[in-house]
């Protein structure tokens, strides 16, 4: 019996995800396996914590003026180094033209990267998180969970975008030089709205004073997800 | 089952894909001979949907879940061992769960790598990687087999093991596909033989009851000395 309009959507959002969780799965798998990218960003963003806390003079700024920009500094370096090995790991024995015959989705090849990638992240955050509160002493466990929903809001625009820009340039040369080249630009958005949002938390304002940042955050996401989606297959297929 | 139609494609002035036009039906074995740079990898390419070409069209009964894929690399992972690799694509198939591992273990046995299953793929040879690298693209039992040189690394003992495999799945009913450059390579397997010269096909036709030989001085006819030098393919 053929299936209904509503039936067939169904089953292909139900493949999509599906599919996506199957890709994402072997993404934690090899990183589990090889402990590449994850070690590497963590060990970045504790050196570039280092570096912030020797490098800056406690007398001339107050740490908490300082503190909001340091901390999203350090998380989208993180996440460039993260983003990059999203798709160097399908140049492994050509895995991503395998990917391309096979007959899943551009979309699931995609929300499964991301999917990948937000974890990864996610693990550089929490370790990078109580770093930053080691070495610049800010009181974030009053706002913790506000500051943790600011966090999620720009790293999901972060990564939507990462995403997509790191397939775009996985077949150029210099792909690691060319991604934060392109990325960065895209970054300043959500990079703005994050710092402000976390500097008022921080400050210990209400976080209705910082719904503003919020929305431009949701927003971003919503705008850059859709977007990602929709171009990604034109950014793969040859 | 596989069909072609005025393929065209070239890659800024190089004529990769020149009008070419075939079709197949369930049982033949197209093998494809020609010079390197003929456009052989192109035409498997736009066959399995890599490639969209500038012209014409390429249709498969049962669209990309219907074809079995080799190309040049294996597309496997090298820190996952070779059963979960063959798991993951399995996955990516569509392959019914509760037959993935008894379909991987079957497969591993007709390819002569059961015992390299738990082997993670960094740490196999070239040519049991090859084997491994078939044995995924036979997983969801495709009906279209696109093989770009899948003899490339293979000892003589495990050629002979792939030839008879492709020949079973002929007798199944699989349309086959093969490029290669070496006109010794899967002759035998071949129902149909197309010499391909700077984008063309310069001969297609069936085999008929032509021995090696003669294919191969017809070939050195068809592709002049300079493209088919080498093990008669160059």
């Amino acid at each position: 019996m053929p299936l209904g309009r509503g039936e067939r959507g169904g089953r292909l959002v139900g493949d999509t995800l599906r599919h996506a969780w199957t890709i994402a799965r072997k993404d934690l798998l090899l990183e589990f396996r090889t402990r590449t990218a994850v070690l590497s960003a963590v060990v970045f963003t504790a050196l570039v914590l280092t570096v912030f806390n020797f490098g800056r003079d406690p007398t001339a700024v107050a740490t908490i003026d300082l503190a909001p920009s340091i901390l999203w500094v350090t998380f989208s370096f993180a996440a460039i180094l993260a983003l990059n090995r999203a798709f160097q790991l399908e140049l492994e024995n050509e895995a991503l033209e395998g990917l391309l015959v096979s007959p899943i989705s551009r979309t699931s090849l995609y929300l499964g990267k991301l999917v990948a990638n937000l974890m990864f992240v996610a693990v550089v955050e929490c370790v990078a998180l109580p770093l930053f509160v080691l070495f610049f002493d800010v009181p974030i466990w009053p706002v913790l969970a506000p500051l943790v929903a600011v966090i999620a809001l720009a790293t999901v625009g972060f990564v939507a975008v990462g995403t997509l820009f790191s397939a775009m340039v996985i077949r150029t040369r210099f792909a690691e030089l060319m991604l934060p080249v392109l990325l960065l630009p895209f970054f300043i958005p959500p990079l703005t709205g994050a710092v402000q949002a976390t500097a008022r938390l921080l400050d210990g304002r209400p976080l209705s004073e910082a719904a503003g940042w919020l929305r431009l955050l949701a927003a971003y996401d919503v705008a850059f997800l859709v977007l990602a989606t929709l171009l990604f297959p034109h950014t793969v297929d040859e | 089952m596989l069909r072609a139609d005025g393929l065209r494609h070239a890659f800024g002035h190089v004529m990769a894909l020149d009008d070419i036009s075939f079709s197949l039906a369930p049982g033949r074995t197209l093998v494809i001979f020609g010079p390197n740079g003929a456009g052989k990898t192109t035409l498997l390419k736009v066959l399995a949907g890599l490639i969209r070409p500038q012209a014409g069209c390429a249709t498969v009964a049962g669209g990309r879940g219907a074809i079995g894929w080799i190309g040049h690399q294996s597309h496997l992972y090298g820190h996952l061992t070779v059963t979960e690799n063959l798991l993951f694509w399995a996955a990516l198939y569509d392959v019914p769960a509760e037959r993935r591992r008894a379909r991987a273990a079957e497969v591993m046995r007709r390819l002569a790598i059961a015992d390299q299953a738990d082997r993670r793929v960094w740490a196999l040879s070239r040519g049991l990687a090859q084997r491994a690298a078939i044995a995924k693209a036979l997983m969801h039992d495709p009906q279209v087999l696109l093989l770009d040189e899948p003899f490339t690394g293979l000892d003589l003992a495990a050629a002979g093991e792939v030839r008879a495999l492709l020949a079973q799945l002929r007798g199944a009913g699989r349309v086959v596909v093969l490029a290669t450059h070496n006109i010794d390579e899967g002759i035998e397997l071949a129902t149909d033989v197309a010499f391909q010269r700077r984008g063309r096909f310069v001969h297609f036709a069936p085999r008929g009851a032509h021995e090696s030989a003669e294919i191969a001085e017809a070939y050195r006819r068809a592709v002049g000395a300079g493209g088919a030098g080498g093990t008669a393919g160059g």
